[in-house]
């Protein structure tokens, strides 16, 4: 078990700093997902941790141990990467005992650890194969093969999956997950920009963006109340809607206004106490919006309806607005037809627009 | 009047360019295969055929005598041994150069590519610099060094030079295509492990065998091709082949023979020559892959 401990971490390429005094802090055993837009500097956190680039400041943690300066093999790590990364003259075997047989490890324990290993990725059939006879799908196994075999306390993930096809993904990906259950001593940090890898695999996730951590949370958290707008709009598909506009007082209480459209506050759990005439933008997830007889929205019109099977996205119109709702796959209104909508208010976020904070 | 319809493969037309592009090969092969006949059919010629004239013409008596003259008879001064004397100098000279050079740029070029050596980038310039500066420009200043500790003219003298002025190409070559490889690779082995060596030894060379090829194949040629150097460094008891072919032809006592002279070029001319129709392919191929240009 091993908690891993990023502190004030500056990485920097040349002049450029790619990280600047970035700290986080991963518990043992967790499974962390850094999720966030290319370039965000997801890969260059990782490969930090890994120690395979140096760190022009600060410290990492792993266990009760200080490897900053360690050497990639002393650090008790092991890495997959996006383009697997086998080397391409052994075999599967080979391709998973190179980094036992680097530490010297006997025969006999290589052997063995290799074949549990395989049996549990199923992927002993492959052992005598190269890694050009594989599949993506089996080269991936292979990669996370090798680093099990390693027994490291922390394992690291670089978008193991983004090379490989749609339902392989969703294959993999719960295979992951089950991994993780069945070896709950490995701390895990995965890195992917794909949100439904993070809500799906992730103890907490990560949110970066320009080199800076947005949000960590769990993934409940993370997209039930979503930190500042970035985040909001990042996590989620199809995206929240959102409506700018100000808050308005009144005898009833608090407000939303945006033009005609209007949404009593009452029952927001507000971060911070609001300022009357304060900008605001609403955000309301597709699903969060049901449409009803008798909800405070009224006069919009059915744009567009997309059928996505298990539901329908529906886009509609209304008040210089278009909105997207998420309604059950049998709800499909006529085009054109007047809509009534209502916001579920235990589940909206508002954000200074300003400062584009929650509050 | 019916119309053809389109189906299957396309009939081919011959047009004006083809026919350009055909002629000019054809001009070209002509060019370059003449002389070559010419030396063969001379070669295979008595003395008195080749007075006659008529270059071009298959010999009406076929021999090999000046191909066994030319091999073990043939004199430079007053040494008449032949051109193999020459051959196994090269042979000596040529293997350890390969296999040091070829060595010596495969590990530089690792080091650049993978390593974050210090001042890799200025070390790397150096060695292009020293790619482009004429070779002429060194001669003196080795022979003074050369001379000072006492390796001058000798058998290591020569491989030590073919070694490194073959360093900025073959670095330059293995740079290139290394950096060609998924740098994942090296940090994954790097996870698992392994060192420098390593690294190289177990993963890197593995997966270079397309750019030994090429390396081989313009080592040598360079190294067996090579006159300056061997003529300037070896001494006189390792000069190479081509050095003793030139000293071959270009003495005079009483009539050249030309047949035992052609037969000397071309059994000089005959391991580069080999080297490229084994490993034509190969050399192409490495071309194609990015791995020669710079
Ligand atoms: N070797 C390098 N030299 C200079 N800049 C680099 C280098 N490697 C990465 N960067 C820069 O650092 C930033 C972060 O890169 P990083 O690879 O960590 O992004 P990422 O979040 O992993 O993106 P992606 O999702 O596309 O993999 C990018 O802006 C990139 O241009
Ligand atoms: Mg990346």
């Amino acid at each position: 078990m091993s908690s891993v401990s990023i502190r004030d971490l500056t990485v920097a390429f040349g002049s450029t700093r790619v990280l600047n005094g970035l700290s986080l802090d991963v518990q043992a055993g967790e499974f962390i997902v850094l999720l966030g837009p290319s370039g965000c500097g997801k890969s260059t956190l990782l490969n930090a941790v890994a120690g395979l680039l140096d760190v022009a400041d600060g410290q990492v943690w792993i266990g009760e141990r200080n490897v900053t300066w360690h050497e990639p093999k002393d650090r008790g790590i092991a890495m997959v990467f996006q383009s697997y990364a086998l080397y391409p003259r052994m075999n599967v075997r080979n391709n998973m005992a190179f980094g036992l047989r680097m530490a010297k490890t006997p025969k006999a324990e290589i052997e063995e650890r290799v074949t549990r290993a395989a049996e549990l990725l199923q992927i002993s059939h492959l052992l005598d194969r190269r890694p050009d006879q594989l599949s993506g799908g089996q080269r991936q196994r292979v990669a996370i093969g090798r680093a099990l075999v390693r027994d490291a306390h922390v394992f690291l993930f670089d978008e193991p999956l983004s090379n490989l096809d749609a339902q392989l993904r969703n294959e993999l990906r719960v295979e992951i997950k089950k991994l993780h259950q069945k070896i709950d001593t490995t701390t895990m940090i995965y890195v992917t920009h794909d949100q439904i890898e993070a809500l799906t695999l992730a103890d907490r996730i990560v949110v970066m963006k320009d080199q800076k951590i947005q949000q960590m949370g769990t993934p409940d958290e993370i997209y039930l109340h979503p930190a500042n707008l970035f985040v909001a709009g990042f996590v989620g598909s199809p995206q929240m809607n959102f409506f700018e506009g100000e808050l308005t007082g009144g005898p009833g209480g608090a407000a939303f206004k945006s033009g005609e459209l209007h949404l009593p506050l009452d029952g927001y759990n507000f971060n911070s106490a609001p300022v009357t005439g304060q900008r605001l933008t609403l955000g309301i997830r597709p699903e969060h919006i049901s449409i009803t007889e008798n909800g405070p929205w009224q006069g919009f019109k059915t744009e567009l309806v997309e059928t996505h099977g298990a539901d329908n996205l529906i886009w509609v119109g209304g008040h210089n607005h278009s909105l997207r709702l998420r309604q059950p796959g049998d709800c499909k209104p006529a085009l054109g037809s007047p809509l009534t909508l209502a916001p579920d208010m235990s589940h909206i976020s508002l954000f200074d627009t300003q400062t584009s904070m929650r509050i | 009047m019916t119309m053809m319809q389109a189906s299957g493969r396309r009939p081919s037309r011959i047009s004006a360019g083809t026919i350009g592009i055909y002629a000019f090969l054809l001009i070209a092969a002509v060019f370059f295969l003449l002389p070559a006949w010419i030396m063969l059919m001379t070669s295979l010629k008595p003395m008195e055929e080749i007075r006659l004239g008529n270059i071009l013409m298959w010999p009406n008596a076929v021999t090999f005598e000046p191909w066994i003259r030319a091999w073990s008879e043939a004199c430079t001064g007053l040494d008449c041994r032949g051109v193999s004397v020459g051959f196994w100098n090269s042979v000596r000279i040529l293997i350890p150069s390969l296999i040091l050079s070829i060595a010596a740029g495969a590990v530089t070029g690792y080091a650049l590519s993978f390593w974050r050596v210090r001042g890799a980038n200025v070390m790397f310039g150096l060695l292009l610099l020293g790619a482009f500066i004429p070779y002429q420009v060194f001669l003196y200043p080795l022979v003074r060094i050369f001379a000072v500790t006492g390796i001058y003219n000798s058998f290591a003298c020569i491989v030590l030079v073919h070694v490194i002025f073959g360093l900025p190409i073959m670095t330059l070559l293995f740079r290139n295509y290394y950096a060609s490889l998924p740098v994942e690779l090296f940090k994954a082995a790097r996870v698992d492990g392994g060192g420098f060596w390593s690294i190289f030894i177990r993963i890197i060379l593995p997966m270079s065998t397309p750019i030994l090829i090429v390396a081989t194949i313009l080592q040598v040629t360079g190294i067996w091709n090579d006159f300056l150097f061997g003529l300037t460094f070896a001494g006189r008891d390792n000069l190479p082949m081509t050095v003793q072919l030139n000293n071959i032809v270009s003495s005079r006592q009483g009539e050249s023979q030309y047949n035992t002279e052609m037969a000397a070029t071309i059994l000089t001319a005959m391991i580069p020559l080999a080297v490229y129709f084994i490993s034509g392919r190969w050399f192409v191929r490495g071309i194609a892959s990015g791995a020669v240009k710079g």
